[in-house]
């Protein structure tokens, strides 16, 4: 677990608000080893989801070095940044952000639809990836008849069915009772433990973050690093 | 294959507001139907002229129509180079029963009138009928279906033209050969009302209000009605000779404003439409801005959400306009009942049909234009944090 995935240096950010350019990272330098799973902590706006945003590539830095498996994604124009996430990135929102007019298994399939598998292939990797988080039961159903925990375990299949390089989590607990909270936290740790997903993670909740191997503290747009959990 | 899987994603799309994609879609319906019926009456209107014949000519006085020419005319119209032959058509204007019953009547030349017409096909022997008996008249399909007249019936016709009450026999009826002609009209021998001037206004005999001539190349159509007009430039009744597709048009250019109102109208109705699918897009768009940045966070790009929205107004404009369409025949046909008196031809054309086709894809482009522009270019992260 000792190659580095994500390389940070320097990385700056701020936003423009009414006329004026208010900061919101300073001069970040972080690495994230291949396998890892980090939670990053923080009150709010002290820059979490912006980093989170940044390694995600749908935002781009003011300034600094951010490389993602050797390749620096500043520089990639925007069409290739979309091509770069859909094969190296996986989403999960707080909100599952699923498409309520698809079924389970056609959410699932929505990020396979940018590769070149067969329907036959598609059809295969979702009923496989649908059995991984426990909902192979559930393949037609629609998000309005799933469960908040069950919404959030299709949209950890839509991040996984295309063997993506990062699993990036903005709040995925956040929404959910405290047993679907576990399940998801359980499945993110099987999937980085078993799978070696690396896995980074923006929680408020320390109880979340105690699934991560190591937590990443921002305040103010600064890094305060904790040592490893595990 | 994924264009199923994306056709079926815009098709849920589509239904999603249930309430509010019906409404729009009967909005279309109502206007691609108005639209419809609108291009038909237009094209009603111009029925006639539309079915005229490049191969006829017909000669009316220089003045007015009002005023007649000479019956002798006839011969040196013939003797006119490259006139085949000669026939006469007068308007009678008469009422059968009821002024509302209003169907057009013509005193013809029985002889050959229907030799120079070969659009509508009459039953060889109800023809030799028809000529054998002065008082005989030749009605068309559609005139006699619609009084339910069969061969043989008497029919009074009460002249204001020509005073009294006038009964004709009904000796023929004619079908047309397409359904561009038209058969809502009554024909009776010229001689039958000639003989009648002849006793009761001898000064009014032997005129006929127009000539129709059929000449024998309808590439010199121009130079044959100068030549005609010509044979009597000086004389007591100058003539004016026109193709008979203008002589029709000469009575439509009166009404040319009604026409152009209606045509007006017409893509009123279909730009009202436009702005309400529009809005309907507009506020689709904006409620699922998060659902477009997702999909870009995925990997999908702004022409993909784009393709989206445009593909979804095209698919609500597409089943209301084919919706619409669909509703346009039967309508027509209620319509063509009732304004009958006045169209005698109310057909749904093809061009028509056409353009209801190309409204409604031009609805769904122009409603999809702005919201597909914004829900592009929108940025990743403002659209997740978007709250639709």
């Amino acid at each position: 677990m000792s190659q580095t995935l994500v390389e940070i240096k320097h990385l700056v950010k701020g936003y423009a608000r009414g006329g004026q350019m208010v900061p919101v990272l300073h001069d970040i330098s972080l690495d994230i080893a291949r396998g890892d799973f980090i939670a990053l902590m923080g009150p709010s706006g002290s820059g979490k989801s912006t980093l989170l945003n940044l390694i995600a590539g749908i935002d781009k830095p003011d300034a600094g070095i951010l490389r993602i498996d050797g390749e620096d994604i500043t520089q990639l124009s925007e069409g290739e940044l979309a091509d770069w996430r859909a094969s190296n990135i996986g989403f999960i929102f707080q909100f599952y952000n699923l498409m309520p007019v698809l079924s389970a298994f056609e959410n699932v399939e929505l990020p396979l639809q940018l590769t070149n598998l067969s329907r036959a292939e598609r059809r295969e990797r979702v009923e496989m990836t649908l059995s991984l988080v426990g909902l192979a039961d559930r393949m037609e159903h629609h998000p309005n008849e799933l469960s908040g925990g069950q919404q959030q375990r299709v949209a950890i299949a839509r991040a996984i069915v295309t063997d993506p390089t990062i699993l990036v989590c903005d709040e995925p607990t956040g929404d959910l009772d405290k047993q679907s909270a576990s399940d998801v936290l359980a499945m993110l740790k099987r999937l980085n433990q078993e799978m070696g997903k690396t896995i980074i993670m923006v929680t408020h909740d320390a109880h979340a973050a105690e699934a991560a191997r190591r937590i990443v503290h921002l305040e103010k747009g600064e890094l305060l690093i904790e040592p490893a959990i595990a | 294959m994924p264009d199923v899987y994306y056709l079926k994603l815009i098709f849920k799309n589509v239904f999603r507001a249930k309430l509010r994609s019906s409404l729009t879609i009967v909005g279309l319906v109502i206007a691609i139907v108005a639209f419809g019926l609108l291009q038909t009456v237009v094209d009603a209107w111009f029925a006639g002229s539309n079915a005229a014949s490049a191969s006829r000519l017909v000669t009316r006085n220089a003045i007015s129509l009002v005023f007649p020419m000479p019956i002798y005319y006839r011969e040196r119209m013939r003797a006119v180079n490259g006139v085949k032959s000669v026939t006469l058509l007068n308007w009678f204007g008469g009422v059968y029963k009821e002024p509302r019953n209003f169907f057009p009547q013509f005193a013809i030349d029985h002889e050959n009138f229907f030799d120079l017409y070969p659009e509508f096909i009459v039953p060889p022997d109800q023809l030799i009928a028809f000529k054998r008996d002065r008082q005989g008249a030749a009605v068309g399909r559609k005139l006699a279906d619609e009084f339910g007249w069969k061969i043989g019936d008497t029919i009074p016709i009460r002249g204001t033209i020509f005073s009294g009450t006038w009964t004709f026999t009904l000796r023929a009826i004619f079908d047309a050969k397409d359904d561009t002609t038209i058969t809502r009209q009554m024909y009776f021998h010229w001689d039958y009302i000639n003989e009648w001037l002849k006793q009761k206004y001898p000064r009014r005999m032997e005129q006929i209000g127009t000539f129709v001539i059929e000449v024998d190349d309808p590439s010199r159509t121009a130079d044959i009605a100068k030549a005609i007009d010509a044979e009597f430039k000086n004389s007591l009744a100058e003539t004016l000779t026109e193709t008979e597709k203008s002589f029709q048009l000469g009575f439509i250019s009166q009404m040319e404003q009604i026409i152009i109102t209606i045509r007006i109208v017409s893509f009123v109705v279909i730009f009202i439409i436009m702005a309400v699918v529009a809005n309907t897009m507009a506020m689709t768009a904006r409620e699922r801005l998060t659902e477009y940045a997702t999909l870009k966070a995925l990997g999908f790009g702004p022409g993909f959400v784009a393709a989206l929205i445009f593909g979804e107004a095209l698919m609500l404009s597409l089943i209301g306009g084919g919706l619409g369409i669909l509703l346009t025949f039967p309508l027509a046909k209620v319509v063509g009942v009732i304004a009958s008196a006045v169209f005698a031809v109310f057909k749904v054309s093809q061009a028509t049909v056409l353009m209801q086709l190309a409204c409604a894809v031009v609805v769904g482009v122009a409603a999809a234009l702005v919201p597909s522009w914004r829900s592009a270019r929108v940025k990743i992260v403002d659209g997740l944090r978007h709250v639709g």
